[in-house]
Parts: C-alpha cells; structure tokens; sequence
C-alpha cells in the first residue's frame, strides 16, 4: 500500500532518506540554513538506534563522521558554506583513506558569513576541489524534495559502493522549500551495503583491489584485521610509502576511480530536448525556473529545452556533448553564483554551440521570466 | 624488546624514524606494557593519533590504527567510541597536536567525559617540523621560531584537562617510565575521559638550542625536576614550585557519554522507537 503523501521541508527528506538509507551515526554542527538535518536527525537516529552528535566544531563534525564510518557504520554530515570550508582538512582525508561518508551542502551565499539565509550555487567549484590535491569526488544535486529524499540515499549508496565522500548539494531553496512527497516503502528501497574483506586477517591487504577493480574490500575495526589507516600516502598495505611509483599507483587508482561506472553513477533529467535549438542547462533550484520557462516558450511555439545534470561531479560530459551535436545551436547555463559550472559547461559545448550564461547571484533565485528573457535574447538579467 | 609485548607491535616497522635520544620510544614501550598489563581484548582496541613526532607511533602498533590529521585525532576516536562503545579506544597525541592546533577537541572530549586514554607525549616543542615552540616550550627557551627566547606561556596540561571535566589525570616522565605504565594502566581502569601527560625528550629539536645536552642529560633532568605527589603534599607548595608534579594527580567518578546516551536510546526503543 502507497503511504501517505506529506507536505515536508527538503532538509527533513534529507534526513528522513538518511534513515532509509541505513545510516546509522551523524556527527555536525548547527549551521543555517542546514540545521533542521542536524536537529532531525538528533531525534530519529536514537529511535533506530543510531547515534547522533553535536560536536564542538566543523572540523570536528567530519573527523567524527570517518571515525564512525571505520567501524562499519553509514556516518553522515550536513553543513553549509562556512562549515563546508572547515571540513575540507578532512574531506581529503576521507578521499585519500577511501572512507566511505555524506557530506550534505545545504548552500548559501559566500563568501565568508555572505548571506546565511540567501540561496547560492557557489560551493558547486569548492565540492569538486575544495581540499587541497587531487582527489575523487561525487556530487549530487536534487531539485525537489522527493529528490533530496531519493538522492540522499543515492549518495549513501554510491559512497559505500566505491568508498568515498559523497557530497549532497542542495541551496536554500530546495533546502528549505516545502512540497508533497510520498515516501516509498522500505522494501522498495535499494540499500548498498560497502564490500567486506573475506580474506582472513593477516592475508588482508587494506588498499589491495581486484582484478577489474579500483575499490578495495573493507574491514570493519574491531574485528581483528589490525589495519593502519593513514592520510599519508600508502601502498596497498596501508602503510606510508615514499615510492613516486606508490605516489603514482594510488593517485591514478583514485582519480579513475569511477571511470568505469559513470553509467551508475551520473543522473540528469532532460525536457522537449530533441528539436531544441536553445537548451538550458539548470541544476538545483535554478532549473525549476528553467522548466517552467521552456514549458512556457514551448507553448509560445519556441524551440527551446532544458537539461538538468542531477551529478555534478562527475559531470555528464557525454551526454551534453551530444546535445551540443544535434540540432542545438545555443547552449545557456543557469546558475545563482558567477559563472562556476559554466566553465565546465563551456568547455564541453563551445565547439559545437553558441555558449552564453545566465548567472545571479543577490540572494535572489533566478526567475521562469528572467530565463525566457534571455532565452530571447534580453538582459534582464 | 619483551617477548611478551612484541604481538603488540608491528615488529616489520621497528626500527622507529625517531631521533637519537628521543624519549618516545620508552613512551611507546609503557603504552604496551599498560596494554598488556591490563589484559584488554587487543582485537577490540583502536589506537588513534594524530600528526607530529608522538602520532607516528601508531604505524608501530599492531592494533587496527588510525594516523589522523593534524590535532583532529580526538575528533576521529569519538566517533569510533560512539559508535561503537565496545571498543577500547586510545589516542596518542603531542604537545603541539593536543594543546595547539587540537585544543578545543581537547577540552571538548575531556568535557564530555567519553571514555577514551589519552596519552599526552609532552616534549616541550615541534620536533618533526624542525624545532618551532608549541604552546609548552617554557618561557624564555629557544625555538627556531622564537630566535629571541619564547614570550608565550605554557598549558598547565593536567589542570586543564581537570577544568575541562576529564575524571582521570595522571602524568610521568620516561625517567620514571615504571610509574608512567601504572598511570595509563589506571587511565585504562577509568570509565570517563582519561589523560597521562607523558614528559618525554627532544634533544635533537629542542635540548641542542637551549644547550639541555643530550637526551640522556635530560633524562637526567627529567628525574631531579619531578616530585611524586605523595611527596609533594608532604613538601609543601614553596619546595615543588617549578617541578613536575607526578603520579595520579585526579580520579573521580562521573557518568560516561556512552552510558548516558545509550540508556536514552534504550528507554526510545522500550518506548516502541522505530519510526
């Protein structure tokens, strides 16, 4: 039987889909405009017997989220800008250990303080390049809240399938907007389990993977597998290595990672794009905006559509390259900060299209009117 | 080595990168010696440090590990100890990492009084990064960043732990290395936030510019400037002015996190919990 439908916020589906999902501990710290998750979260996760804390920094919150994490749990965070900023140290932590976890960006404008209450795209760059050196990184935009719910337990699966930090990036206003959602069943929900060791210890390599394979097994703490874990460069023993061959070995594992599992990895949604002479690229927020504008130009008669990547990182390169190739001509990127996704986007499409941008980025979200505007070529922007 | 401590160590990875002299290879042996003195479950113990000199020893210890970023290991272990309480969970931890940069994980694990063993390696300075003052090289010492003598004044590491809620403190020095095992041995004992301040030595990054002489002359002088308290109380606060004070120093008994939070979750889930 169908549940209910709810009228919820985007941050409580964030946190109902965390249940879902199987996680089981949250460590953070309040923040606006993300902390209806934190405070969610403080009361359903004893109920299913998980555990939440409220640490004494940022910083804190991400250490505490990887600790629970190599004991086997499904650990989960949620911040905003400033505290996105604090949680770098560790979030390349996360991607060097190859410790599974979510990190939830409910975003607002920056930088700095900015504006805590005003919606902003602007973290989009910091999520793929946030902390220092190279590393591998998924993103996730939802742009409803059945979608903060679905794609909350997407990026628990995704991160516990090829053991990485995951980011969830809502804005404000997704963040905070409400809207009808029914809530699937339990046993509708695909829950991934990350891959546990069945080597004894002592035979267990930590950082050793298989044959076809970039992610290594698991092992839980406590179970006697004596591992070392270590933000250090390490070979496939765990232990820090020197070796610019090591150095290489695990950079190139990491960063082609996901290389062959883009399929099960990139989402995005795309509306009346097959004789589209302009299309729209919109995530999050924004591309709310962008269909309720092509939907309107449709009905004037014009050629217009829209595509929304639901992963950012790895972006949908193939995809909107084949867009580009068709019958498009013009090819507008939309987004509440000064241009950040567009450099990518640009970059796939230049060769083929006409690229413009429709960029803001006040505090304000940007209007089905403002695009149709551009699309037509004003500049009210 | 003891036979009976060389399953506690990664024996492969000894010898240790420490420099000659350095006090932290005793330190590291009183950690094991506590270890297996308390007869705790090693399959079930979590070592976790953090960065600096001290925070590479758990690359020796052959216990699941965990060598974190700089000052966050606190961080890293409430998370292992919260979720999963079973565990044993020790942290290694520096002068710089602890009391520095990790300062407020620091006061905030002691405040909430999880059960964790904290061993402080006190050795006054920065040693791997080359010999820059922390916030324990005493006033007026030399520091490659304090070329005019360091004007900064020092943590009193046990009393803050105190003031901050920890319910066992206890510090030795690797002079009195016997004593230091029965201080961690009684912090392992502690259900709550347990800290030992272990003085060690640095004679290559901190005893060379301030002509202390080698690390065995600091020993030496580890061992004529700390008074047990025992010895102290019957002293009198005038005579121990400027020594190290020794032995336990604070025992009390107080609620721990995990008791308390894991009854909440017991009494949610009696009440029929899940949503």
């Amino acid at each position: 039987m169908e549940n209910k439908p709810r009228l919820i916020q985007g941050n409580r589906a964030v946190a109902e889909g965390a249940i879902a999902a199987g996680v089981n501990f949250f460590a953070g710290y309040p923040i606006t405009p993300s902390t209806e998750i934190a405070e969610i979260l403080a009361e359903l996760l004893p109920k299913n017997g998980g555990k939440f804390i409220q640490m004494e920094d940022e910083i804190a919150g991400m250490a505490a989220t990887i600790g629970a994490s190599l004991t086997g749990k499904k650990a989960f965070t949620a911040s905003s800008g400033p505290g996105i900023s604090l949680k770098q140290e560790n979030v390349g932590y996360a991607q060097i250990t190859e410790t599974p976890c979510v990190i939830v960006n409910v975003q607002r404008l920056g930088p700095s303080t900015g504006g805590p209450t005003l919606p902003s795209q602007g973290d989009i760059m910091q999520a793929r390049w946030g902390s220092h050196g190279d590393g591998p990184i998924i993103t996730l935009c939802p742009i409803s809240v059945p979608e903060c719910f679905s794609m909350t337990i997407t990026a628990v699966n995704l991160s516990e399938k090829f053991r990485t930090p995951v980011y969830l990036m809502l804005d404000e206003v997704v963040g905070h907007m409400r809207e009808r959602i029914v809530i699937p069943n339990k046993e509708d929900i695909e829950i991934v389990d990350r891959k546990r060791t069945d080597k004894k210890p002592g035979e267990y390599k930590p950082y050793a993977v298989e044959e076809g394979s970039k992610v290594p097994d698991f092992a839980d703490f406590g179970q006697g597998y004596k591992w070392h874990v270590t933000g250090l460069i390490h070979d496939e023993t765990g232990f820090p290595s020197n070796s610019t061959k090591e150095v290489k070995k695990l950079l190139d594992r990491l960063m082609t990672k996901f290389d062959d599992h883009l399929d099960e990895i990139i989402m995005y949604e795309e509306l009346e794009i097959e004789d589209a002479e302009t299309v729209i690229v919109a995530y999050g927020s924004v591309a709310r905006s962008a269909i309720s504008a092509v939907k309107r130009l449709r009905e004037a008669g014009e050629k217009v559509g829209v595509f929304i990547p639901k992963t950012i990182w790895p972006f949908p390169e193939q995809r909107l390259r084949e867009i580009a190739q068709g019958p498009c001509k013009r090819i507008i990127s939309a987004e509440m900060n000064y241009g950040q996704l567009s450099l990518e986007i640009e970059r796939i499409v230049v060769k083929y299209v006409d690229f413009d941008t429709a960029l803001k980025s006040n505090g304000l979200i940007i209007t089905p009117e403002e695009l149709m505007d551009k699309v037509r070529g004003g500049n009210i922007l | 080595m003891k036979k009976e401590l060389q399953h506690l160590f990664r024996m492969n990875k000894l010898p240790h990168i420490w420099c000659p002299g350095c006090g932290n290879g005793i330190v590291l042996r009183t950690i094991g010696q506590a270890i297996h003195e308390s007869g705790i479950d090693i399959d079930r113990t979590v070592i976790v440090s953090g960065i600096g000199c001290s925070s590479r020893s758990t690359g020796y210890m052959n216990f699941d590990t965990v060598h974190t970023t700089h000052g966050r290991a606190l961080a890293f272990a409430t998370g292992i100890k919260i979720s999963e309480p079973d565990l044993n969970v020790f942290v290694i931890t520096g002068d710089g990492d602890a009391t520095a940069i990790g300062g407020n994980h620091f006061i905030h694990a002691a405040r909430r009084n999880i059960d964790l063993n904290v061993i402080l390696f006190n050795n006054n300075i920065y040693g791997m990064t080359g010999g820059q003052y922390s916030p324990m090289t005493p006033q007026g010492d030399l520091a490659t960043t304090s070329p005019y003598g360091n004007v900064e004044n020092n943590f009193d590491i046990p009393k803050l732990a105190i003031a901050a809620g920890a319910t066992y403190v206890g510090r030795s020095t690797t002079y009195h290395d016997k004593l230091l095992v029965s201080v961690i041995k009684e912090g392992i004992k502690n259900k709550g936030f347990s800290l030992t301040e272990a003085i060690t030595m640095c004679p290559v990054s901190y005893g060379r510019k301030n002509k202390y002489g080698d690390g065995a002359d600091m020993i030496v002088w580890q061992k004529e400037n700390s008074v047990n308290i025992k010895a102290a109380e019957k002293l009198g606060a005038d005579k121990v002015k400027g020594k190290y004070i020794i032995g336990e120093l604070y025992n009390q008994s107080k609620p721990e996190y995990n008791d308390l939070y894991n009854n909440i979750i017991s009494r949610l889930q009696r009440e029929g919990g899940y949503c």
